[in-house]
C-alpha cells in the first residue's frame, strides 16, 4: 500500500517537473484563456439589449437577468477548467499508432492510472498559474454575483461536482481516446465530440433555458456534469435533495466511465495483441 | 535449465491491402481487402540460462515479431512459449518485472526531463529499493560512461548517449531476461562498439540470458556464442556463428602475393578470379579444391605469400538468407499468402 502511494506520489512529481518544463507556453496559453470572457459579456449585453428593448436591466432569458448570465458563464469557466482534457483522448491515440503504447504492455504499469496522475500534474500547474487571473477577473466581475458567496455547504457540493466532473471529463476523453484500438485516428470524432459538449454540458449557455425536448436529452447524456452542474449548484439552482439526487447522478457516471474505460482498454489491448502490434 | 522455451510459436497478421489511385482508395472505404502475414510459421527454440543468443535474418524475417512475442506485446497464432515459467502474453506483473525489452528505435525515457527522473520512474515502477537502485545505477552509468549526463535533459543528449540512458533504465530493475532489438542501429562506430563492450561485460558478470537481433554482423561476432537465423517465420539454422560458414559456405578465398616477375594471364584456370592488384591476386575456390588448387599455384608460379580465409560473415549470411527466399518461393507460394474479403 504504502509502496502503490509512493509509486504515485513520484510519477506526480515527476509529471509536474515536466509540465513546468513548458512553463512560457502555459502562462500565454492560461492568460489567452481570459480573452473570450471579453466577447462573452459584450455578447450577453447584446442578446439582452434586443431582448428588453434596449434596456438590458429589465430583460429576462428564462428566469436568467443579465448578470444572472454573465455569473454562470464564469462559473463555467470554473467547471471547464476541471473538466477539460486537451489533447488526452488525441495524446492516447497517437501512442496506439506510433507504438509507444507497448510501453504500457511491458512494464509493470497501467496505462490508466499513469495517466491520471499525468494528468493531476498538469491541472496543478494549471491551476497554480491561473489562480491569480483567475482571483483577478472574479473580483473585477463581481458586481454580477447578486447573492455574492454561497453558503458553506453549497460550497462543499460545488466542489465536489468540480472534482467529480474532472474525473468524468478524464475517463471519458480516455475512452474516447482508446477507441485508436479500432480506428487509428480519432480526430473526427473528437471533433464531433467536443462540438456536441461545447452546447450540451452547458459551455456555451445555461442548459435549464432549453425548451422540451431538449431539457430531457441533456439531463439523460451526462455532458451536463462536466459544465452545467457545477455552476447551477453555486448558484444555487439546485439545492436539497435535487443537489444529493444529482451529486449521486454524476457519482454514478463516474463509476460507469471508471468501468467503461477498464474495459475498453481491456478489450483494445486483446485486439492489438491479436492483430497489430 | 531452459529459460526459454518456444514450441510451434506462430504468428500471423491481417493487414489491410490498399489499392494504388484515388477511386480505389474511396472504395477501400466502403469494402477493404485484407491479407494474412505470416510472421512467424512454427518456430521451436530452448534457451539456456545465461546464453547469449543472436538473431539474424532480413527485414520482415519474423525476429521482431518473436521478441513482440516473448515480451508478452502480442498473442501468438498458434502455439507456446514459457519464459522463466511464465506465459509471457498473460502479461502478469510479476513477470514484467523479471524481463526488459530494449528496442533501438523506441523511446521510453521522458524526453523533456533529465534521464535521473526517467530512472526514479523506473524505480518505483518496477519497486527496487533505493540502496539496491543507487547501486545499480551508479555501476551501469559508470561502465556506460555516462554519469556526467545524467542531470541533462534527454532531448539534448546525442544519439548514442540516449541509446546508453536506455539501456540503463532497461537494466535498473536487473532483469534476468533481456531482448535487444536492434541496440545499435543508427550508431557510429565508436558508439556501437561502446555498446557491445559493455553488453559482454554484463552478460559475463550477471549470467543474464539474452537475445539480441541486430543487422551489424560485428555485434553478433563480438558477442554472441549462438546464432539462430530466421528467414519466412522459420527458424533455418541454430547453432556456432563459425558453423554458418562451414555449413553455408562451399567457397575459400586465396589471397596469393607473387614475385614481381610474375604474370598473371592464366589465373581463371584455378577457379573464380575476385580481384588483381598486381603483384595480388585473391581466388574463390570450392573448399573441396583447395589442396590442390594451392598445390598447382605454387607449383606453376614463384609466391611470395600466401592466406587461405573463409569469404566474409556478411556474405555468407547474405548468401544463406537468398537460399531461404529461393526455398520459400519453391515450396510455399500458395500457402503463404491467402487473400480473404472482409466486408
Amino acid at each position: 500500500m504504502y509502496a502503490r502511494a509512493l509509486t504515485w506520489w513520484i510519477i506526480l512529481r515527476i509529471a509536474l517537473e515536466e509540465r513546468l518544463v513548458y512553463r512560457g507556453d502555459f502562462m500565454l496559453g492560461t492568460l489567452m484563456r481570459f480573452l473570450p470572457i471579453i466577447t462573452q459579456i459584450f455578447l450577453w449585453w447584446a442578446v439582452f439589449e434586443t431582448v428588453g428593448g434596449g434596456s438590458v436591466a429589465d430583460a429576462d432569458i428564462a428566469g436568467y437577468s443579465y448578470n444572472d448570465m454573465v455569473a454562470y458563464y464564469l462559473l463555467t469557466m470554473i467547471s471547464r477548467a476541471f473538466s477539460s482534457m486537451p489533447g488526452l483522448a488525441s495524446g492516447i491515440a497517437l501512442q496506439i499508432r506510433n507504438g509507444e503504447i507497448k510501453k504500457f504492455l511491458i512494464q509493470p504499469v497501467d496505462l490508466i492510472g499513469f495517466l491520471l496522475l499525468n494528468r493531476i500534474a498538469h491541472k496543478l500547474v494549471y491551476y497554480t498559474i491561473a489562480i491569480l487571473p483567475f482571483a483577478f477577473v472574479f473580483y473585477l466581475c463581481r458586481n454580477f454575483f447578486a447573492s455574492g458567496w454561497p453558503d458553506a455547504l453549497t460550497l462543499v457540493a460545488f466542489i465536489a461536482s468540480l472534482i467529480m466532473g474532472f474525473l468524468i471529463g478524464y475517463f471519458l476523453e480516455v475512452s474516447i481516446g482508446l477507441i485508436g484500438f479500432w480506428f487509428l485516428e480519432v480526430s473526427s470524432l473528437l471533433f464531433v465530440y467536443m462540438l456536441f459538449s461545447f452546447f450540451l454540458s452547458g459551455h456555451m449557455f445555461p442548459l435549464d433555458i432549453l425548451p422540451a425536448p431538449w431539457n430531457t436529452l441533456v439531463d439523460i447524456l451526462p455532458l451536463k456534469y462536466l459544465a452545467y452542474f457545477p455552476s447551477a449548484i453555486f448558484l444555487g439552482k439546485v439545492t436539497g435533495w435535487d443537489l444529493v439526487n444529482g451529486l449521486a447522478i454524476q457519482a454514478a457516471w463516474l463509476i460507469f466511465f471508471i468501468a467503461f474505460s477498464r474495459v475498453m482498454f481491456a478489450r483494445g489491448v486483446k485486439r492489438y495483441s491479436g492483430f497489430g502490434g | 535449465m531452459p529459460v526459454i522455451e518456444i514450441e510451434q510459436l506462430a504468428k500471423s497478421y491481417r493487414v489491410y491491402q490498399k489499392k494504388e489511385g484515388l477511386w480505389a482508395s474511396m472504395s477501400g472505404l466502403f469494402h477493404r481487402e485484407y491479407r494474412d502475414v505470416n510472421a512467424v510459421r512454427g518456430i521451436d527454440l530452448t534457451v539456456n540460462e545465461g546464453e547469449f543468443v543472436a538473431f539474424l535474418g532480413p527485414n520482415g524475417a519474423g525476429k521482431t515479431t518473436t521478441l513482440k512475442l516473448l515480451s508478452g506485446v502480442i498473442n501468438p497464432t498458434s502455439g507456446t512459449a514459457r519464459v522463466m515459467g511464465h506465459v509471457p502474453w498473460r502479461r502478469e506483473n510479476a513477470y514484467r518485472r523479471r524481463f526488459a525489452l530494449v528496442m533501438g528505435q523506441k523511446n521510453q525515457l521522458w524526453w523533456d526531463l533529465p534521464a535521473l527522473e526517467s530512472f526514479r520512474l523506473h524505480q518505483q515502477i518496477y519497486r527496487i529499493d533505493a540502496q539496491q537502485f543507487e547501486e545499480t545505477k551508479n555501476e551501469l552509468t559508470d561502465s556506460l560512461e555516462v554519469s556526467n549526463l545524467l542531470k541533462q535533459p534527454v532531448r539534448e543528449l546525442s544519439l548514442g548517449e540516449r541509446m546508453k540512458m536506455e539501456l540503463t533504465a532497461a537494466l535498473l530493475h536487473s532483469p534476468e531476461v533481456l531482448f535487444l532489438d536492434e541496440p545499435t542501429i543508427g550508431l557510429d562506430v565508436i558508439a556501437q562498439h561502446n555498446i557491445q563492450k559493455f553488453l559482454k561485460s554484463y552478460q559475463e558478470k550477471r549470467q543474464v540470458t539474452i537475445m539480441l537481433t541486430s543487422h551489424y554482423m560485428k555485434d553478433v561476432a563480438a558477442l554472441c556464442q549462438r546464432v539462430v537465423v530466421i528467414n519466412h517465420g522459420q527458424i533455418q539454422y541454430d547453432g556456432s556463428l563459425a558453423g554458418i560458414v562451414d555449413q553455408f559456405s562451399g567457397f575459400k578465398i586465396i589471397s596469393l602475393q607473387f614475385a614481381e616477375t610474375e604474370s598473371f594471364d592464366d589465373l581463371e584456370r584455378y577457379g573464380q578470379v575476385l580481384e588483381v592488384q598486381p603483384p595480388k591476386a585473391r581466388l574463390r575456390i570450392a573448399r573441396a579444391e583447395v589442396p590442390s588448387v594451392l598445390a598447382a599455384v605454387l607449383d606453376g608460379h614463384s609466391i611470395v605469400d600466401v592466406a587461405v580465409e573463409d569469404p566474409p560473415l556478411e556474405e555468407v549470411i547474405a548468401d544463406v538468407f537468398s537460399q531461404g527466399n529461393d526455398k520459400a518461393a519453391s515450396e510455399n507460394t500458395p500457402k503463404e499468402t491467402s487473400l480473404t474479403n472482409h466486408k
